[in-house]
């Protein structure tokens, strides 16, 4: 499963990239530089062959661990990735567990909650989350927490007072959505049948939540995570960039100005990488919470 | 033991049940038959204070359980109860289960909760309770998962649970509606062994009348939403008053004979918005009168029995 689906993303992602209008060689040569210059750089990173051959090339070296060089940032693509890296895992990390902690917390708040007031805040907080743009968010929030309010610096990667912000602004959705499927999924399990007979137990309400409806109500909630890891990430790209910070959404939208295509195509194969662990980690997920499923896949 | 008296649960404006009244002593079982829709699984939870669940409340009446008036009763004293002292099995054991637990842990809970018990004790007891109900293999069983098990085999672990606190009151709300013929003789039995021999007050809730015939000691009958009939089971099986307990009976096969064919009550069960005025029955009734549209009757004693019908035993 995860084979197929790997090559056919490679494709992908190896024809978009070559098939975008412009080449990194008009950001690498120098004004005045002959037509001569130019055609020895392309003969010199095989922009000049077939773009089947440059594919398997690619696809070759990949196997050997070997990323190629970017063209126009003349370093090993390794390099960048791996300098890069660790700032957007450390700010998807955060803004996906900001969005499963909170977002639960407040889903379940939603959904027990017998003060009309707190409920009509919560909907209105999904309602706003759900819809609201995240970059016009970040510039709402960097106006008013970092330019007026000074709390938080503008932009950079520099302690943790830097990271508030983004995480935020990428969290923000991510709280509406898991608030949201933890309440509707809540409300739902609520009107099962075998809740009567915790109760008819004399079980109290809070045990019944905490040990049978919150752990059912986690399973659409893990699905839909698993399916949000590519779109936190997809997040995390604007967000580094409005925000100014490093990471591997930064370095892709540097990359993709200059066409630099073994930069490009790196960074979106980690993309792709990382929403398919995450489809694969949520169904570990299910399939670790859910009896029923494991019997199913056996 | 137990005694209701002019129960009356609404939601909102409507009232859904009226009128219901009924005693029971330890190792007594009382039936509550009627159709579908009649007021039956009301009545159920009224008993266990579970109506607020479907956003119900009682409005009138009493539910006296051993000299304690349970309708006033505050929430955290109600929930020692449920469970310890009462208990319930309801209808449907395919979804009455949590799907996501083994049934171990779901069994001990109960024991832990009202018996102060550790989880080895509790388990233990499972166990125990587990081998009393006929279940193979109980050691086993606590390690499956509900969906791993057949109908009758959950029904039994719900009767477990509902067990093993040692309750004083079980409530069974259609216990075998929900199973297999054959399955459905076994659970009937092992309720009507578990009153003998541990001094259980049973309220045994069923559309089925010989089920009644065969288990209960006492009865309600009940239609749309009120108590119709009540009384010892040979008086109202010998000598039934009210019209509709008649049809019911009648709609009990006989024989095994083939050409002997299930008969039904012709009409409808009315719904909580269009219960009829006067008798509710009457727009069934052969017998219904003018007055039966008009004016709702009052019970009509008659020895140990009373029916609610402006012709009670006069016609038959
Ligand atoms: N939650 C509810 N809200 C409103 N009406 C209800 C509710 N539950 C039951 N009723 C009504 O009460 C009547 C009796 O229902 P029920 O006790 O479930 O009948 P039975 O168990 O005898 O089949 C029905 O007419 C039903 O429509
Ligand atoms: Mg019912």
């Amino acid at each position: 499963m995860l084979i197929p689906v790997s090559i056919s993303i490679s494709v992908v992602i190896f024809m978009i990239v070559h098939l975008l209008p412009g080449d990194p060689i008009d950001n690498l040569i120098r004004v005045g530089s002959s037509p001569d210059d130019r055609a020895r750089l392309i003969a010199k990173y095989g922009l000049d062959q077939p773009l089947f051959t440059q594919y398997f090339r690619w696809i070759a070296a990949m196997f050997q661990g070997d990323f190629g060089d970017a063209i126009v940032l003349r370093r090993p693509v390794a390099d960048l990735i791996a300098q890069n890296l660790p700032y957007s895992l450390q700010l998807g990390g955060l803004a996906f567990a900001f969005s499963s902690i909170v977002g639960i917390i407040f889903g379940t708040i939603s959904a027990v909650t017998r003060s009309a007031a707190v409920a009509n805040f919560m909907r209105g907080f999904i309602l706003l989350g759900s819809t609201v743009p995240g970059f016009w968010l970040a510039l709402l929030m960097i106006l008013f927490f970092a330019v007026r309010l000074q709390w938080f610096p503008v932009s950079g990667a520099r302690g943790w007072e830097s990271l508030v912000l983004p995480v935020l602004t990428i969290g923000f959705g991510g709280v509406a959505l898991v608030a949201r499927v933890t309440r509707v999924a809540l409300m739902d399990v609520r009107r099962e049948d075998f809740v009567v007979l915790l109760h008819a137990k004399g079980l109290s309400s809070t045990s019944i939540l905490m040990r049978h409806l919150l752990p059912h109500a986690m399973l659409p909630v893990v699905t839909i995570l698993a399916l949000r890891i590519g779109w936190i990430l997809g997040g995390a790209v604007t967000v580094e960039f409005v925000f100014g910070r490093p990471g591997l959404g930064s370095l892709l939208i540097r990359a993709l100005g200059q066409r630099d295509y073994p930069v490009v195509q790196a960074c979106l194969l980690m993309l792709a990488l990382a929403v398919m662990i995450g489809t694969l980690v949520g169904d570990v997920a299910q399939a670790a919470m859910d009896p029923r499923v494991r019997e199913a896949k056996k | 033991m137990l005694e209701v008296r002019d129960l009356e649960v609404a939601f909102g404006p409507i009232a859904p049940l009226s009128g219901v009244s009924f005693s029971l002593a330890k190792g007594e079982t009382l039936g509550i038959v009627g159709e579908s829709g009649s007021g039956k699984s009301l009545t159920a939870m009224s008993i266990m204070g579970l109506l607020p669940l479907s956003g119900g409340r009682i409005t009138a009446g009493s539910i006296i359980f051993d000299g304690q008036e349970l309708t006033t009763l505050a929430e955290p004293v109600y929930r020692k109860l449920r469970g310890g002292r009462l208990g319930l099995i309801t209808q449907n054991p395919m979804t009455s289960l949590d799907p996501l637990q083994k049934i171990g842990p779901q069994v001990d809970v109960v024991a832990k909760l009202h018996l102060g018990m550790t989880s080895r004790e509790a388990r233990a007891r499972t166990i125990e309770i587990l081998g009393t109900l006929r279940i193979p293999e109980p050691k086993t069983i606590c390690d499956r998962y509900p969906h791993q098990m057949s109908g009758g085999m959950k029904q039994r672990i719900v009767i477990a649970m509902a067990l093993a606190a040692d309750p004083d009151v079980l409530v069974a709300d259609e216990p075998t509606t929900a199973l297999d013929v054959t399955v459905q003789a076994q659970i009937i039995r092992l309720l009507d062994d578990l009153v003998k021999k541990r001094d259980l007050a049973l309220v045994l809730i069923t559309h089925d009348m010989s089920v009644v015939a065969q288990t209960c000691d006492k009865v309600v009958v009940m239609y749309a939403g009120r108590a119709i009939e009540h009384g010892p089971v040979e008086d109202i099986f010998h000598a039934p008053q009210h019209p509709y307990t008649q049809a019911l009976i009648g709609c009990i096969p006989k024989g095994l004979s083939e050409d002997e064919h299930l008969t039904g009550i012709p009409g409808t069960v009315p719904t909580v918005v269009n219960y009829p005025k006067g008798c509710a029955f009457h727009p069934r009734c052969k017998a219904a009168q003018a007055i039966c549209s008009t004016d709702r009757p009052g019970f009509v004693t008659k020895g140990q029995s009373a029916a609610a019908c402006h012709f009670a035993g006069a016609v038959q």
